[in-house]
């Protein structure tokens, strides 16, 4: 089995097959992990019920499989959910979003500071989503690189074409926007996001804060840092990060917490997402290549549940919605 | 509607941001029956290829294209965005766009004037968002519109016709001016009211696009539209401070 693509996609999946017991190698154009790559941009949240808002119920089901998957694997998984605020005069957006999804808590301002003693105060309302988590995404692909090595998996850097068809080997092509000419349908949604450092404020999980224009999320990381996610711009142009979008991001984080006006940015960063017109990823069968593709913001939410879509389809030949068999031999 | 020598059937116009997905957006353009649905310009999708795959999905509805300048606080802003839509879209057509107030983002209609009147003078046909200000609508039609976007509340904020005497008075003013309602459409009803006043149409993004069903509440706003026209075409009756009986007094019985 060689899987090109060693974004977020291709490393479940390549560990999925890899515990299966079948001979893996995976083949990635860059030289490493790094910012070629969307997934090394994402936030890492595994939220499946705030997500909820923006597609189907189908990311909350296969999101929380996730879930489960990421928490046997990824040790530094954190799991103390994730809270959903917004200032007095858009409580309405958080009241569409309870309408449109599940598995949360109203909390008062009281509520709001027993969790995040930051905050306390400083919002009226908020919705707590318990069962949600969070992990480094940069982190979580060495876990996975480092898992998949130890199961005797091979990982080619600097090599995009050496995965070759046969008759004997199948390839899964995990290449995001790089596929585009085989997958027609794909498009690009860009997305920005920085990196701060504050030792004044301390979160202890993701914190969105919806606003009609500019939705924004924090996620705590180790040490101080946060980071602060994300655009979403039809484009798909990835080379620069504008000055409108930082400012809105600045201004987000700010209008959480005023601490934030004083964090050091140490980060940047630009990239595009792929994605399908309806917003959900794909596994696309085409004689002996197989595409996974298209998870627009959700790639660490989803990926894992695709991997293993992918794997039960190859290995066990099990028929499943979410595969679409073209040509297939 | 005639607006700029084109012919639209359906009097219902589409906004395209803030969809769940293009998917849905497809669906919601398919039900409401639209002829028109609006684009918004960001500078850093008119690259080439960059924002080409949105645009495609845009193309490939097959109605009218109105690309429009959201977001843009000046006049110099405006003019750059109208020139970059008329490449990436082939139209001569252009929602005129020039934000006064970060808050309320209501018009800054002296910028809009003075960036209609070069818009007009550079070959484009501008629909001007404006207010529901007579003067300066005597000043946009001066300039060269031929169609008028009064808000009916600030963008977004789904609070429906905010001044209807404002609007009746447009509509007496400019009998002959298309005038499309733009803006601040929370529920069908709303539509429907604006063209029970006589509006020719209406245009809606947020009422639609983050409705919990956005397809299904696209066929309601197409239905009110059409049952607002309709009424404002038969001549609704005219209100009375006293009750009327329906029925005939005359020959009741007189029970003693």
């Amino acid at each position: 089995m060689s899987i090109v693509g060693a974004g977020v996609a291709g490393m479940t999946c390549a560990v999925e097959f890899a515990e299966r017991g079948v001979p893996t190698e995976v083949f990635e154009q860059a030289a490493s992990f790094g910012p070629h790559n969307c997934s090394w941009y994402a936030g890492g949240m595994l939220a499946p019920w705030c997500e909820c808002d923006h597609s189907a119920d189908l990311v909350a089901t296969f999101g929380e499989q996730s879930v489960a998957w990421w928490r046997k694997r990824v040790p530094a998984l954190v799991q103390r959910g994730s809270l959903v605020l917004a200032h007095g005069r858009h409580i309405s957006e958080l009241v569409s979003l309870s309408r449109r999804t599940g598995r949360y808590e109203w909390l008062d301002a009281g509520g709001i500071g027993e969790l995040e003693p930051a905050l306390a105060n400083r919002f009226p309302k908020g919705l707590f989503f318990k069962d949600e988590a969070h992990i480094d995404p940069r982190e979580a692909l060495r876990s996975l690189a480092d898992r998949f090595i130890s199961l005797g998996g091979r990982i080619h850097f600097g090599a995009a074409s050496a995965a070759r068809s046969d008759g004997n080997h199948f390839v899964v092509d995990c290449t995001g926007l790089a596929a585009r000419e085989a997958l027609r349908e794909l498009r690009g949604v860009k997305g920005e996001m920085l990196v701060l450092r504050s030792r004044e404020i301390t979160l202890n999980r993701p914190v969105r804060l919806l606003a009609p224009r500019v939705p924004v999320y924090i996620v705590p990381r180790p040490n101080g840092v946060f980071m602060v996610g994300a655009t979403m711009i039809e484009s798909d142009e990835l080379s620069r990060v504008t000055a409108r979008s930082v400012l809105e991001l600045l201004s987000a984080a700010c209008s959480l917490h005023p601490a934030f006006a004083e964090a050091e940015i140490l980060e940047m960063g630009s990239q595009v997402r792929p994605a399908f017109p309806d917003n959900m990823p794909r596994i696309t069968w085409r004689r002996d290549r197989i595409y996974i593709n298209g998870f627009f913001r959700h790639g660490f939410l989803l990926a894992p549940a695709f991997a293993r879509m992918a794997a039960d389809a190859v290995l066990s030949g099990e028929i499943c919605p979410q595969v679409a068999y073209e040509n297939h031999a | 509607m005639l607006v700029y020598d084109t012919t639209l059937t359906s009097r219902l116009l589409l906004g395209t941001s803030r969809y769940p997905s293009p998917a849905v957006l497809m669906e919601a353009v398919k039900s409401s029956g639209t002829d028109v649905v609006t684009v918004s310009l960001r500078r850093e999708s008119s690259g080439e290829r960059s924002g080409q795959g949105f645009f495609s999905i845009i193309r490939s509805l097959g109605v009218r294209v109105l690309p429009n300048t959201a977001g843009c606080h000046s006049v110099k802003e405006a003019v750059t965005t109208a020139h970059m839509a008329r490449e990436v879209f082939d139209t001569r057509w252009i929602k005129l766009e020039v934000i006064g107030d970060r808050t309320t983002l209501q018009p800054d209609v002296f910028g809009l004037v003075e960036a209609a009147k070069i818009l007009c003078e550079d070959g484009f046909q501008v629909f001007p968002y404006t207010t529901e200000d007579l003067v300066v609508a005597d000043r946009l039609l001066d300039a060269g519109c031929r169609v008028l976007m009064p808000w009916g509340a600030p963008i977004g904020s789904g609070q429906g016709l905010n001044n209807v005497v404002g609007l009746r008075a447009m509509r007496a003013r400019f009998p002959e001016v298309p005038l499309i309602v733009d803006a601040g459409i929370g529920v069908p009803s709303h539509a429907a009211r604006a063209l029970e006043l006589g509006m020719d149409g209406v245009l809606i993004n947020t009422a639609v696009a983050r409705a919990g069903d956005p397809v299904g509440m696209a066929r309601a706003f197409a239905d009110a539209v059409k049952a607002g026209r309709a009424a404002f075409v038969a001549q609704p009756m005219l209100p009375s401070d006293v009750a009327i009986p329906s029925t005939p007094e005359l020959g009741l019985a007189h029970l003693v």
